[in-house]
C-alpha cells in the first residue's frame, strides 16, 4: 500500500463541496483526503488523471447484500450461480447473475468505484449471520439496518406511548445489533402476517396491539429525532406493490410534517418504485409518480430512493412478508417465507422483468420518473438490489437520467401500455453529470449521516473513483453510450487510500470497516431492563445470547451519537 | 459455566457445564454425554505415529496439493469460521466441497430448489402454532429438548398451555414422540407422498375416491384436514423419515405445496429438523462464500454444484477422488461400504476431537478443541439462528479454525 497517493490533474465533480467539472490535484495520506502540503511529493504514486472525471467513491444506501435473506435467495436460486464471473486467482472466484456470493459483492461494486454500501434490513435476531456476511465481502466498507416496525417491544411502547422506553429499546437494539439506524418495513403489517393478515393502510390496526401503521411511524420518527441518530428512520410504506398504494405512500411521507433536524431529512422512504402505483387494479394501474413527486419535492425533511426495475432476472426479497406471499400467487413462482420470533418476517420470490409485459414495463418506468421527476437533491439511485434487479446496471439508470434520447429509444423496446400509464415519454429532463454525482455519492452520503463519505474534501476517507469520463467535452445527452459503458469500469477505484481497481480489473482484495451506532449516551437501556426480561419469555433463546459483541466482526467501527 | 450445547440442531442456549465436577444443568442425556469427558485423540498422527500439529499440517498440506482432485467432506460438527476456511481451501486446491446434509437433508434443499421453503423461527412455532405436525421426525429420541423448548409444551405469545396447541405424529411406527401427541396417524412406509396429495386435495375441495391412502383411512385423512385448515398457524416438522424414503425431495416439494396451499387461508409453515449442532452453518457458509450449499467442485476454478456427480458417497464410489479430508463427522461409519473401500486406497485426512471409524483409515489425524467447550465460534441452529457457542476451558487441542487457518497457510506457500 502507498500511504501517499497524488492524484493528478483529475477533473473533478464533488457536489457536497459545490465543485463542478474543476480541474484539480487531490491528494492522499493514511486513507484520508488531506492538503498538498500534508505530502511528500517526491513519495507519493501519482495517478494521472489527466481528461478524467474524478469523484468520490459510491454510496450504495440500500441493498440486501447479507444475511439470511440473499442467503436464502442463493440457495433456492441455484441457477443463478451458474454465470462465473471470475475464476479462483490470486483472488476468489466469483459466480452469480443478479444475486452474487459474497466476495462478488465488493468485487462488483469496486469495478464500479463504489465503496461502501449498506445492508437495508437485518432480521433482529439474526444479526451475528448479517455480519459474517457482511465480513465476506471485501473492499467496501458495510453496515446494516435492523428492522424495528413489527418488533414486539416496539409495538408495545408505541402503544403505551411511552417514548422513553421506546428510545431506550432503540439504543440497546442498536448497540446489541450492531447496527447502523432505524428500518421499518411495513409496519404492523407483518404483525398482521401471522395471522395471514396485512396492514394496507396507516389507520388498519395492528392485532393485539390497538395501534396503526400511522402511531409506529410517527412514535419512531419521533424517538430516531430525540435521539439525533445519524440515519433518520427509512421507511419502507405499507401497501407496496399494490395497485392504488402511491396514495399510502403520500399520506407516510407526510407524516414527517412538524418534524425537523438541521442536518439531514427526518424521514427516508426507500424503494418508492414498488409504492408508485396508481389505479385500482392491475388492468388500469399506473404511475403515481406526480403526486408523490409534489408531496417530496414540497417538503424539506423527506428524501427518497427509487429502487429502479431493471429489465431481466431479479429476486424479489423482503422483510414485507404478506408482500411477498402475494407475488408468489401472482406468478405462481417458488416462495420462501421466514416468520421470525417475536420481531417480524420476511419473503422471498424469483422475479423477471419483462420490456412487452405492460406491468413490468410501467415499473421499469416509474422508477425512472422517479430520479427525473423528484428534485435531485431528494431522490437516490437505487434498485434496491436484487428486488428491482442488478446493482451492477447503476451505469445504465445513470446514463437514462441523462439522457433523453436514450430513453427514447428504450421507450420504443418496451410495452405501450407505458405510453398512456406514465409521463415518462413527456419528461424533457435531462440529468447533468453532477447531479448524477450527486444522487450516488454526496446525497446518500447525507441522509445516512456518514461524514466522511460521499465527497472529496479535506478530511474524508480517500474512497475515490476515477472514470474515463471528460466532463468538459462528453454530452451525455448525446453520448449516453459512453455514460453506460465507462461507469461499469472505474479507471481507478480507491479504498481508504488503496488502490483496488485499475481499468475495471480488481488487483487486491482488502477489508473494509462495519459501522454502527452508539447511542446509550443519549438513553440509558437500563429503564427498560425489566421489560426486556419480560420480551424475552417469548424469544428462543436467552437474552444473554442476543446480539453481536464487536470482537466478532472484523472491522468494527463505533459511530458514538453526541 | 452457562454453554451452549453443541450436539444436535437444537443448539439448547440456555445449558450449564461445570468442567471441574462434569457437572450440566439442563442438558439431555445426548448433550450431556456430548459434554462430559471421553475418550479423545491423544496426539497429531501421520500413519499411526504421533507427530506435532506442524508435521502433520504439512503432511495434510502436502496431500492435498498433490492430489489432482481432493473430497473436503463433513463440517457439520464445528463452527462456521472453521467451515469458512474449509471452503476457501477447497476452492484454492481445486476439491470438491460436501457436507454432511448430502446423506441426510439434502432433499430438503432440493425441494427448496423447487418450491422454496415457507418456514419460520422456533420462538415463531412455540409463541403462536396451534397445531403441529412431527412428520418422519421423531424429537424425542433426535432432539429431545425440542418438544418441551420449542414445539409441544412450550408456552408463548398466544400459547399459553398444552392444552392450546393440537400435536400430531405422522410416521410408519409409534414413536416415542407419538407418545406425546394428540394424535398418531401411521403411514405405510413410502407411502408419504400419496398421503400429502390425498390431503392436498381434500384441501382443495376435492374427492379423493378411495377408502384409504397409504394405510391411512379416508375419514382420518378428512379430519387431518380439516384440523388443519382450521389451525390458525400450524407447523410441519419434518424429518429423516421423509427425506430418506421413498420420495425423498418431492415427497418435501409435495408437502411444501401443501403449505402453500393452507396459507391461503390460514397460516401454515414447514421446517426441516436439522441433526448436527452446525449442519446448516455447513450449507450457509459456502452458500455465501460460493453459491451452493453442498456437493460443490472446484475443479475447473469456479464452483459448480451437481449433487449426483459430487456427493461424497457419488465421488467416492465412482473412486473421483484421489484424497480425502474429513473434518468433524464420521463417514467411514456411515458411508455405504463400497464408498469407504475407496476411502482406504486413497490419503485421508481427518480433523476431529474424538477418535471414529475414520480415524482407522486416515493417514493424517489432527485432533481438535471441541467447539462449545474448548473453543468458540458461531453456529446455526435448525431454523439458522445464528448462537455464538462458548469456550468453558483452556485446551492443549488447537481448534478447528486454527487447524484450518495453519493449513490453508501451509497449501499457499507449497502452491506459491
Amino acid at each position: 500500500m502507498h500511504h501517499m497517493l497524488w492524484i493528478k490533474n483529475g477533473i473533478v465533480i464533488d457536489p457536497k463541496n459545490k465543485i463542478d467539472g474543476e480541474k484539480m490535484d487531490i491528494f492522499v495520506k493514511n486513507g484520508k483526503i488531506v492538503e498538498e502540503s500534508e505530502v511528500k511529493k517526491d513519495e507519493c504514486k501519482v495517478i494521472d488523471a489527466s481528461n478524467k472525471l474524478v469523484v468520490a467513491g459510491g454510496v450504495e444506501m440500500h441493498a440486501h447484500i447479507a444475511g439470511s435473506k440473499i442467503n436464502t435467495g442463493r440457495t433456492m436460486r441455484p441457477e443463478e450461480m451458474r454465470v462465473v464471473r471470475q475464476t479462483a486467482n490470486k483472488l476468489r472466484a466469483t459466480v452469480g447473475r443478479v444475486l452474487l456470493t459474497s466476495p462478488a459483492i465488493g468485487y462488483e461494486y469496486a469495478r464500479m468505484g463504489y465503496t461502501t454500501a449498506v445492508e437495508a434490513a437485518n432480521p433482529p435476531i439474526g444479526s451475528l449471520h448479517t455480519h459474517e456476511e457482511l465480513d465476506a465481502i471485501p473492499i467496501l466498507d458495510k453496515a446494516a439496518l435492523p428492522v424495528f416496525g413489527n418488533w414486539h417491544p416496539v409495538l408495545k411502547f408505541v402503544a403505551e406511548k411511552d417514548f422513553e422506553k421506546l428510545k431506550a429499546f432503540i439504543v440497546w437494539a442498536l448497540e446489541r445489533t450492531k447496527g447502523f439506524g432505524v428500518k421499518v418495513v411495513n409496519p404492523g403489517g407483518i404483525e398482521a402476517w401471522m395471522y395471514g393478515k396485512n396492514c394496507r393502510n396507516l389507520d388498519d390496526e395492528v392485532p393485539g396491539f390497538g395501534i396503526t401503521p400511522r402511531d409506529i411511524i410517527t412514535s419512531l420518527i419521533r424517538a430516531n429525532e430525540e435521539l439525533d441518530l445519524p440515519h433518520s428512520v427509512h421507511l419502507h410504506c405499507n401497501n407496496l406493490g399494490n395497485p392504488g398504494n402511491y396514495q399510502t405512500t403520500v399520506e407516510s411521507i407526510k407524516l414527517a410534517a412538524g418534524f425537523k433536524n438541521d442536518k439531514r431529512q427526518v424521514l427516508h422512504v426507500t424503494h418508492v418504485q414498488f409504492n408508485a402505483y396508481g389505479g385500482s387494479s392491475w388492468r388500469d394501474v399506473c404511475s403515481g409518480v406526480e403526486d408523490i413527486a409534489k408531496t417530496v419535492n414540497s417538503m424539506d425533511n423527506v428524501t427518497i430512493d427509487m429502487g429502479a426495475a431493471i429489465f431481466g432476472h431479479a429476486t424479489a426479497m423482503t422483510g414485507d412478508a404478506p408482500f411477498q406471499f402475494v407475488l408468489h400467487r401472482l406468478l405462481g413462482a417458488k416462495w420462501s417465507n421466514k416468520d421470525s420470533e417475536i420481531e417480524g418476517g420476511a419473503g422471498i420470490v424469483p422475479i423477471m422483468y419483462l420490456p412487452k409485459n405492460p406491468v413490468h414495463a410501467l415499473q421499469w418506468a416509474i422508477g425512472l420518473e422517479l430520479g427525473l421527476m423528484v428534485d435531485s437533491d431528494k431522490v437516490v439511485l437505487t434498485t434496491d438490489y436484487p428486488n428491482g434487479g442488478p446493482f451492477t446496471e447503476y451505469p445504465y439508470v445513470m446514463a437514462m437520467l441523462m439522457s433523453k434520447k436514450m430513453r427514447e429509444k428504450e421507450l420504443e423496446k418496451v410495452h405501450q401500455y407505458v405510453q398512456k400509464a406514465t409521463n415518462l415519454p413527456a419528461i424533457d429532463t435531462e440529468r447533468t453529470l453532477y447531479e448524477v454525482i450527486h444522487m450516488t455519492r454526496s446525497l446518500p452520503a447525507r441522509i445516512l449521516g456518514l461524514e466522511n463519505k460521499g465527497h472529496l474534501g479535506i478530511g474524508a476517507d480517500a474512497d475515490i473513483a476515477i472514470y474515463n469520463i471528460n466532463p468538459n467535452e462528453i454530452d451525455p445527452s448525446t453520448q449516453y453510450e459512453v455514460i453506460d459503458k465507462e461507469f461499469r469500469r472505474a479507471a481507478y477505484t480507491i479504498k481508504a487510500g488503496d488502490i483496488i481497481v485499475e481499468n475495471g480489473v480488481i488487483l487486491k482484495e482488502t477489508w473494509g470497516r462495519t459501522f454502527w451506532i452508539d447511542a446509550r449516551s443519549k438513553a440509558s437501556p437500563e429503564i427498560i431492563d425489566s421489560d426486556l426480561n419480560e420480551f424475552f419469555n417469548y424469544y428462543s433463546i436467552k437474552r444473554r445470547n442476543f446480539g453481536v459483541k464487536e470482537e466478532w466482526i472484523r472491522n468494527p467501527e463505533r459511530m458514538g451519537v453526541r | 459455566m452457562e454453554a451452549v450445547c453443541t450436539f444436535c440442531g437444537n443448539v439448547c442456549d440456555d445449558v450449564e457445564f461445570d468442567v471441574e465436577k462434569q457437572k450440566g444443568k439442563r442438558f439431555c442425556p445426548l448433550g450431556l454425554s456430548k459434554f462430559q469427558k471421553k475418550e479423545r485423540i491423544k496426539s497429531p498422527m501421520i500413519d499411526g505415529k504421533e507427530v506435532s500439529y506442524e508435521e502433520a499440517i504439512e503432511k495434510a498440506a502436502e496431500i492435498l496439493v498433490n492430489a489432482k482432485r481432493p473430497l473436503l467432506y463433513g463440517w457439520a460438527s464445528t463452527v462456521n469460521e472453521a467451515i469458512r476456511l474449509g471452503v476457501i481451501l477447497t476452492e484454492i486446491v481445486g476439491g470438491v466441497y460436501d457436507q454432511c446434509a448430502s446423506v441426510c437433508h439434502a432433499p430438503g434443499t432440493l425441494a427448496t430448489i423447487e418450491e422454496g421453503l415457507p418456514g419460520g423461527t422456533l420462538g415463531s412455532v412455540k409463541n403462536r402454532a396451534d397445531m403441529v405436525i412431527f412428520w418422519g421426525s421423531n424429537p424425542m429420541e433426535a432432539h429431545p429438548r425440542h418438544p418441551t423448548r420449542y414445539s409441544v409444551h412450550a408456552k408463548g405469545y398466544l400459547i399459553k398451555d398444552r392444552k392450546d396447541r393440537k400435536v400430531v405424529v405422522v410416521d410408519v411406527r409409534r414413536t416415542r414422540t407419538a407418545k406425546l401427541a394428540d394424535k398418531f396417524i401411521q403411514v405405510k412406509p413410502g407411502y408419504d407422498f400419496a398421503v400429502i396429495s390425498a390431503l392436498r386435495a381434500i384441501i382443495k375441495g376435492e374427492d379423493i375416491e378411495v377408502d384409504e391412502v397409504g394405510g391411512v383411512p379416508k375419514e382420518q385423512l378428512i379430519e387431518l384436514a380439516e384440523d388443519m385448515k382450521n389451525a390458525k398457524y400450524g407447523v410441519i416438522f419434518y424429518g429423516l423419515g421423509v427425506t430418506q424414503s421413498r420420495g425423498r425431495d418431492r415427497t418435501v416439494e409435495n408437502a411444501i405445496k401443501l403449505i402453500q396451499l393452507l396459507n391461503r387461508t390460514t397460516r401454515w409453515i414447514i421446517w426441516p429438523m436439522r441433526g448436527h449442532y452446525n449442519v446448516v452453518g455447513a450449507g450457509e457458509v459456502p452458500a455465501w462464500e460460493v453459491g451452493y450449499q453442498y456437493a460443490i467442485d472446484f475443479s475447473r476454478g469456479y464452483p459448480r454444484f451437481s449433487p449426483a456427480e459430487f456427493s461424497a458417497v457419488e465421488m467416492l464410489l465412482r473412486r473421483d477422488c484421489d484424497a480425502m479430508m474429513v473434518v468433524a463427522s464420521d463417514p467411514a461409519a456411515h458411508f455405504p461400504r463400497k464408498a469407504v473401500e475407496h476411502m482406504k486406497n486413497i490419503p485421508v485426512i481427518q480433523i476431529d476431537p474424538f477418535p471414529n471409524l475414520t480415524t482407522l483409515l486416515s493417514n493424517v489425524v489432527i485432533p481438535s478443541a471441541v467447539a462449545g467447550i474448548e473453543a468458540e465460534g458461531t453456529a446455526y441452529r435448525m431454523d439458522v439462528i445464528p448462537l455464538r457457542v462458548k469456550k468453558l476451558v483452556d485446551s492443549e487441542f488447537w481448534s478447528d479454525e486454527k487447524i484450518l487457518e495453519e493449513l490453508l497457510k501451509k497449501v499457499e506457500e507449497l502452491k506459491g
